[in-house]
Formats: structure tokens, C-alpha cells, sequence
């Protein structure tokens, strides 16, 4: 990157030939329009709908579309198994395909805080690009401010995405039945405990691994398929504690899960183990849980496991009439016990 | 993990349930002294599973439970001084002290830092030479080595921005205070096992002999747990009172003998006030007087060092003493849950309080013998 | 209280007194952990990780006689049963 800012006649500087973002890059006017012209519309290429104006113009092809928004505020901006621009694509892509949409356009508003290296912003769009084109999904419209230093930390992220709703029943908790099968994509906890080991810098070797991914394949599978999805979720915060929690509220019903069942990588349980966590309490960004009728769950597995994210999928439990704790665990020696819902972000422990 | 699953297999631990079951002939007392075999014994179904023939009682082994609220308010008036950073483990950042927690204080603007050893304080400090690093230092005998550690190297590195609010406490004596009280109930106790992995358990023959009860080292995994209690039962049955070591892959009579010298250089036994009971006889360990410029409390005198600690409705301190269960407080699950505790035992996910609400706060009686 | 971990010693780090170090393998994971309560400690012992340090080595023989036992008990039980 070069030092010069020397090109024009004002010593301050008012070009981005600077290696940090400042607030003048946020306040209109050239800098403002080389932010965006020269570094964030390259950055994004392919994924990107080429246009600068206030708003995009985008054709439906139907008259109804789902809509979605989620900020993204992750410390730190790059982990292991992704970064802030990864998240802010594959979150709201998955909360869109989970609700019964195949996402096809999204906004992208960044909240930078001065001092922000551009190389930061470049290898953040570079990563957003290419989820963005691996899921599909076009960048329609979007937006920059620049805080001052100390007002954000760092970078924050918002999109929001539209997706058109696929040929079938929308998946709904309140549609689950007694006896319905609870199916888990993938190895849980993951995304919560490589977050944690970065941020605290707790230095595990090799470092745990975020699942960070978009659940498009898997979903469009089921879709395909013809499987009759009660209810699909991402188990983001909260992990799958807080899923079953929403869907035992939602549908009057008590979710009970098996402790032997359900599917942790080897390095998550050890993880835990040292810090003291609960894997069901720890957030995945890849993985989803799926309600199925049960005559259709061993269908529904043979899917899920012809996409390699979902080559792990395990039934892991079944919904029962209300009991007196809306969700339950059967842990290891048979006994049958409530699971709390998720009160804040866990810590680590010594007790 | 090896010599975790070991000692978690189903077939071994209902097996010794079926022995424990068939060994009793009437239903008796037991206390399991560590929060941490608490923990897991209501997490696997122990204490449910035994519930017509042991009835056990929750010790108060659970240093945040009994860490005085305090010295919570003390970290947190610390925490909001220029240029300092308070760091303990997480399990301490929802306790509340007298005016919230140090979690609480975070969000107005005390500067709080969970970490996981208090090595990871001592390097902070060395990162951060500009800022004053204290560590709330928690914990049994297990954990003070690692704070006697983090002293020992900070005095090494030479670093004058680090010291430490010490608050640990000693078990014996807590067990002796409750075995000698009038309205004791217990008959026999499960040993913190890794307390024990420091100091070695020749202390104990002491309280075995004084008490005529016996006392079962134990360790944390379900089949450990069991087989303390077996042995506890047991002796119960044919009237003996012995101490036992059914912890050994860990524990060793005389203990740790580096951790104990590293403890013995930095601490002194001294008397200490535990949350919910009385001030206990060498139930805790200060600074030694030649660390001195390590305790933050001599560094920074507070302006306000609170030293009563503030009656409410929570009966904590007799669930702590296991004079009542969590259920017979009257605020238990009412103005005391989890997301509102007023006690500690609710807040520290091993506190009696928050793991009787747990597992135990929706009952699956019956139906839910282990098959 | 007390959560503590076994893991096996893979790798010494450091030998200096009160900062000596190994990197400990738990399955899967490993962790550089503080050592000055085991240095005695050889590659291949287990220990048991508390707050950072090893408290101790894992006495590997009391384990196995532990488990065996266990066993016995075990066998001889399905022994009356049958």
C-alpha cells in the first residue's frame, strides 16, 4: 500500500490514499464517493447490482417475499472458520432459507469506526463477495458511516435480505405435532466456542473452528425432495437450548431431546469441558434444526446426508404433548430433566 | 475424553445405583461437600435416582456462593477507578454483591475482564503497563496455587501494576463448623476431590475421628460420585466411621507438596466471613505480610470498604449449611430465580439454588426411575 | 467448584522455575498450561488441568485397578443374576 497522500495541494489529505478510513470518509463528497467507488463496489465485484443511486429497482417475480434483517457486531472481525463479512452473508442468507425463501437480493450498510485500515475493509469485502456469490445472492444497495474513534468497535455490519418463498407449505412451529422428529444438521456449539477461544485469546491448538456457512444446500434438498418441514431453524444465540425454547412456546408442546444423540465435535466437548460450557448453549451459524413427521424423518436423514453440510444429520429428539417443562433432556442414565432456556452469553468457569 | 468417559458409563453407574439401593436399609444423610459433584450429581440424575434411600445435602463448596457480597462491591468500586482493570473467572460476573454484580457494573462503566487463569491477569498486566490489573482471586484450596503462581511470577517480572483481591477459602474448617453444629443432620461426607489432589486428605482423619462420620475423598464424574457414596453407605450401615480415599487416580495423601510449598509462600491461613454464615476459623488465606504491595486492597484503601454484609428474605446461608433445601427458602423460584437472584447459590450455575430450580424446579417424579 | 480436566502431557515448553510450561492435549484440542505443581511430570502422563495449571499427575496404575474393580463388581453381579 503506498504512503503517499501527498497528490493534491491540501496537506491534510483528500484522497484515500490513506491507509485508515476517517471520518471525512463518511461525510459525503469525494472521499466518500472513492470509498465507495474504488473500494467497496471492487471489493464486492460479481455480487454486487452495478448502481449507485439511493435505491435499487428490482423486478418480483411473485407477489410475495420474505424479508430480513440482522446486524452484525462480532469481536473478533475475523475468527477462525470466517469473519464479520462471512457472518453478515451467510446469517441472514440462512434466516431466510429457514424461513421458507430462496434469498436472492440483500442490502449491506457498514458502521466503520475511524482509524479502520482499508486493508481491513478490502479482505472484509473480498469475504462478503464471495459468500455472497457462493449463496447466490445479490447486493442490491447499501450504505457507509464513519463513527468516531471509540463510538464502534472496530466494524459493524447490517443486511438485509429478500428472498422468494419456495413451492410448498412454509415451515411454522406452531405447526408441531405430537410425535414430530427433531433432526440437527450438523455437529453444534461450534460457532459460539471459536468466538469465545479468539476473543479471549484462549489459544487452543488447532483453534476451534466456526461453523459459519450457508445452509442452501441442505435446504434446497429438503425443498426438492418433497419432505414436509414443520419447522427449520438456524441455531444461532442461544444455540439449540434457545430453538427448542421458541418452538416449545410457539406450538404448546414439550421438546425432548437425547442426550447421547446429539451430535458434538470431538473438540467442542473438550473445549467445554475445560471452560465449563454447555454445547447446547453455544451458538452454530451453519447448522439448523428440522422438525419432520416422523414417517418421513428417515427420509428426511437420507437427504440432509447427501449435502456435506449436512453429512452428520441425526434425529436427536421428538415433540410430546406438554408436560410440565416445555423442553427436556434424557441424559445418559435415562432420567428425564428440564433444560433451562439461555439467560445471556456463557462464560468460562472454574466450578 | 480419557478418564472422563472411563467414569460415565451407564452399565457401571446403574449398577452401583442397584448396590447403593440395595445396601440401605434406611434412608440416610449425606453431604456432598464440592458444588462441582453437586453439579453433576443432579445433572446426571444421581440425587433423583437415590432419593428414597440418600438424601443429599448440597455443601457449600462453591466459592463464588460463598465469596461475600462485600468483597463483590469492593471489585466493582475498583473497577471503576481510572486506568484499572478488574479480571476474575466468569463464574463471579452475575454474583451479586450488595448493589448488583460485576457484570452489572460493566454496562455503567466499571472495566471487568473474565479470564481463565489468573496467569492470563498476570500477562495482561505485562501487556498493559499503563493500567493497574487486579485479580479477584476466588476459590478453594484448589485454585489458590494458580493465584500463589500468578503472585510469584508477577514479583518475578517485576511488574507493580498488578495485585490481587484475595477472597480464597480453606474447606476443612467450613466442615468442621457444620459437623460440630447443633442442628446438624449429616452423617457422612463426600470430600472435595480435587481440594484434596492439593492438600492430601491426613487432615481429614482429624475430622473422622472428632465426628464419627465417615468420609469419602470423591471424585466429579458420575461413577466417582457413586462409589463415594457406596462407600459412605456402606460404613453407615455397619456403623463405622473411616476415611476413604475412592479418588486415588488423583488424589495422594500428602497431596500436591509443590502446590502446597508455592501456597505456602504466598499465603496465611487466616479467619474468614463466607457469605450466608458465620466469620469461620482459618477458613480462608490472605496475602503473607512481605507480599503486601500485591493486595489491592492496602494498594488502593477504598473510600467505602464495606465490610456488613446486608440481610434480605434469602435464606441462602442455611441452603449453604444444608440446614434447609433450596425449595423450603421462601423466596426460592419466587422473587429468587435465576434471571432475578437475590442469593448466590442462584446465580453460580453449581450454586444449590440454581441447580435444584434446574433439574429439579419441574418434577418428573416417578416415571422417571433410571431403566 | 473445581472443574478440572484430564489431558496428556505431548510437548514440554518452557523449564524455567514458576513459568514452566507444556503443551497438554485434551481430545482433540491442545493448550499450552502452567506446570510449576507438576514438573516432574514426563511426556505421555495425564494431568489434570484446573483454572490454567496442572494440579496433578493422573496415578495411571490406581485408574486402571479402579476400573477393573468396577468390572469385577459388575461380572459378578450378572454372575448371580444368571
Amino acid at each position: 500500500m503506498t504512503d503517499s497522500s501527498w497528490t493534491g495541494s491540501c496537506p491534510l489529505g483528500v484522497t484515500s490514499q490513506n491507509k485508515i478510513i476517517t471520518l471525512a470518509h463518511g461525510e459525503g463528497g469525494l472521499l466518500s464517493r472513492q470509498l465507495i467507488g474504488d473500494v467497496i463496489l471492487p471489493g464486492l465485484g460479481e455480487a454486487a447490482l452495478r448502481s449507485q443511486d439511493d435505491a435499487a429497482v428490482i423486478d418480483l417475480p411473485r407477489n410475495r417475499l420474505h424479508f430480513s434483517t440482522d446486524s452484525y457486531v462480532v469481536t473478533p472481525m475475523f475468527f477462525p472458520g470466517g469473519d464479520i463479512g462471512s457472518l453478515a452473508i451467510n446469517g441472514t442468507v440462512n434466516d431466510l432459507l429457514v424461513s421458507g425463501a430462496n434469498p436472492q437480493w440483500m442490502t449491506l450498510s457498514f458502521i466503520i469506526e475511524e482509524g479502520l485500515p482499508f486493508e481491513i475493509l478490502t479482505e472484509i469485502l473480498a469475504s462478503v463477495s464471495r459468500t455472497a456469490q457462493q449463496a447466490g445472492v445479490k447486493i442490491a444497495t447499501g450504505d457507509t458511516k464513519v463513527v468516531p474513534r471509540g463510538a464502534a468497535d472496530g466494524l459493524y455490519i447490517n443486511t438485509t435480505g429478500v428472498g422468494v418463498p419456495f413451492d410448498s407449505p412454509q415451515p411454522d412451529p406452531h405447526n408441531l405435532h405430537s410425535c414430530d422428529q427433531l433432526i440437527v444438521t450438523g455437529p453444534i456449539g461450534q460457532h459460539g466456542i471459536a468466538i469465545l477461544s479468539a476473543r479471549e485469546e484462549l489459544a487452543f491448538d488447532p483453534p476451534p473452528q466456526s461453523d459459519c456457512q450457508s445452509l442452501q444446500d441442505p435446504v434446497h434438498k429438503l425443498i426438492q425432495a418433497g419432505v414436509t418441514i414443520r419447522a427449520m431453524r438456524d441455531a444461532t444465540r442461544g444455540g439449540l437450548a434457545a430453538i427448542l425454547h421458541e418452538w416449545a412456546a410457539s406450538s404448546a408442546k414439550t421438546l425432548t431431546i437425547d442426550e447421547k444423540n446429539i451430535p458434538i465435535a470431538r473438540q467442542t466437548r473438550s473445549v467445554c469441558e475445560l471452560l465449563g460450557l454447555d454445547p447446547l448453549f453455544s451458538a452454530c451459524e451453519g447448522t439448523m434444526l428440522v422438525a419432520v413427521p416422523k414417517e418421513e424423518a428417515e427420509k428426511t436423514i437420507q437427504v440432509l446426508r447427501e449435502s456435506d453440510i449436512s453429512k452428520e444429520a441425526t434425529i436427536i429428539g421428538e415433540v410430546h404433548p406438554a408436560k410440565s417443562a416445555p423442553v427436556t433432556i434424557r441424559r445418559l442414565l435415562g432420567i428425564e430433566q428440564p433444560i433451562d432456556e439461555p439467560l445471556g452469553s456463557q462464560f468460562p468457569r472454574i466450578c | 475424553m480419557k478418564y472422563l468417559s472411563d467414569y460415565r458409563d451407564p452399565q457401571h453407574a446403574r449398577h452401583l445405583l442397584d448396590r447403593i439401593r440395595k445396601q440401605c436399609t434406611r434412608r440416610w444423610t449425606i453431604m456432598e461437600v464440592c458444588g462441582g459433584q453437586t453439579h453433576a450429581l443432579l445433572r446426571s440424575g444421581i440425587d433423583e435416582a437415590l432419593s428414597d434411600c440418600v438424601e443429599l445435602i448440597h455443601g457449600p463448596g462453591c466459592p463464588v456462593c460463598v465469596t461475600p457480597a462485600c468483597v463483590i462491591q469492593n471489585a466493582i468500586q475498583l473497577s471503576m477507578r481510572p486506568q484499572t482493570l478488574v479480571t476474575t473467572f466468569g463464574d463471579m460476573l452475575r454474583v451479586p454483591g450488595n448493589r448488583g454484580s460485576l457484570l452489572d457494573s460493566q454496562a455503567e462503566r466499571g472495566n471487568i475482564k473474565a479470564v481463565y487463569s489468573p496467569m492470563d491477569a498476570v500477562r495482561l498486566a505485562q501487556r498493559h503497563p499503563e493500567q493497574e490489573v487486579i485479580f479477584l482471586a476466588v476459590g478453594f484450596e484448589t485454585t489458590a496455587p494458580a493465584t500463589a503462581l500468578a503472585v510469584l511470577q508477577a514479583a518475578q517480572l517485576k511488574l507493580d501494576n498488578f495485585s490481587i483481591l484475595c477472597s480464597h477459602v480453606c474447606v476443612l474448617p467450613a466442615m468442621k463448623l457444620l459437623a460440630s453444629s447443633k442442628q446438624n443432620r449429616v452423617q457422612g461426607f463426600l470430600a472435595a476431590g480435587h481440594v484434596c489432589t492439593l492438600t492430601g486428605f491426613d487432615e481429614y482423619a482429624g475430622f473422622v475421628e472428632q465426628f464419627q462420620m465417615p468420609v469419602a475423598v470423591t471424585g466429579f464424574e458420575p461413577t466417582d460420585l457413586l462409589v463415594g457414596i457406596l462407600e459412605v453407605i456402606t460404613q453407615l450401615e455397619q456403623e463405622q466411621a473411616a476415611l476413604v480415599n475412592c479418588y486415588p487416580r488423583a488424589v495422594k495423601r500428602k497431596g500436591n507438596h509443590s502446590a502446597r510449598q508455592i501456597c505456602g509462600q504466598v499465603f496465611d491461613v487466616t479467619d474468614r466471613q463466607w457469605r450466608g454464615m458465620p466469620i469461620i476459623p482459618g477458613g480462608g488465606l490472605c496475602l503473607k505480610p512481605e507480599w503486601s504491595s500485591y493486595d489491592a486492597e492496602l494498594k488502593f484503601p477504598l473510600s467505602d470498604n464495606i465490610q456488613q454484609e446486608i440481610q434480605t428474605v434469602c435464606r441462602s446461608g442455611e441452603v449453604l449449611t444444608g440446614m434447609i433445601k433450596p425449595s423450603e427458602c421462601p423466596a426460592f423460584g419466587l422473587q429468587c430465580t435465576p434471571q432475578t437472584p437475590l442469593g448466590a447459590p442462584m446465580v453460580s450455575s453449581e450454586g444449590a439454588c440454581a441447580a435444584y430450580y434446574r433439574y429439579r424446579n419441574n418434577i418428573f417424579t416417578k416415571q422417571n426411575k433410571p431403566v | 467448584m473445581c472443574l478440572g480436566v484430564p489431558g496428556k502431557v505431548v510437548r514440554w515448553i518452557d523449564r524455567t522455575p514458576l513459568f514452566s510450561k507444556a503443551e497438554i492435549e485434551f481430545e482433540g484440542v491442545r493448550k499450552v498450561c502452567h506446570m510449576a505443581c507438576v514438573e516432574e511430570a514426563e511426556i505421555g502422563d495425564y494431568v489434570i488441568v484446573h483454572a490454567g495449571m496442572a494440579i496433578c499427575r493422573i496415578d495411571a496404575q490406581a485408574a486402571s485397578q479402579q476400573l477393573d474393580t468396577l468390572q469385577q463388581l459388575l461380572d459378578s453381579t450378572e454372575g448371580d443374576i444368571n
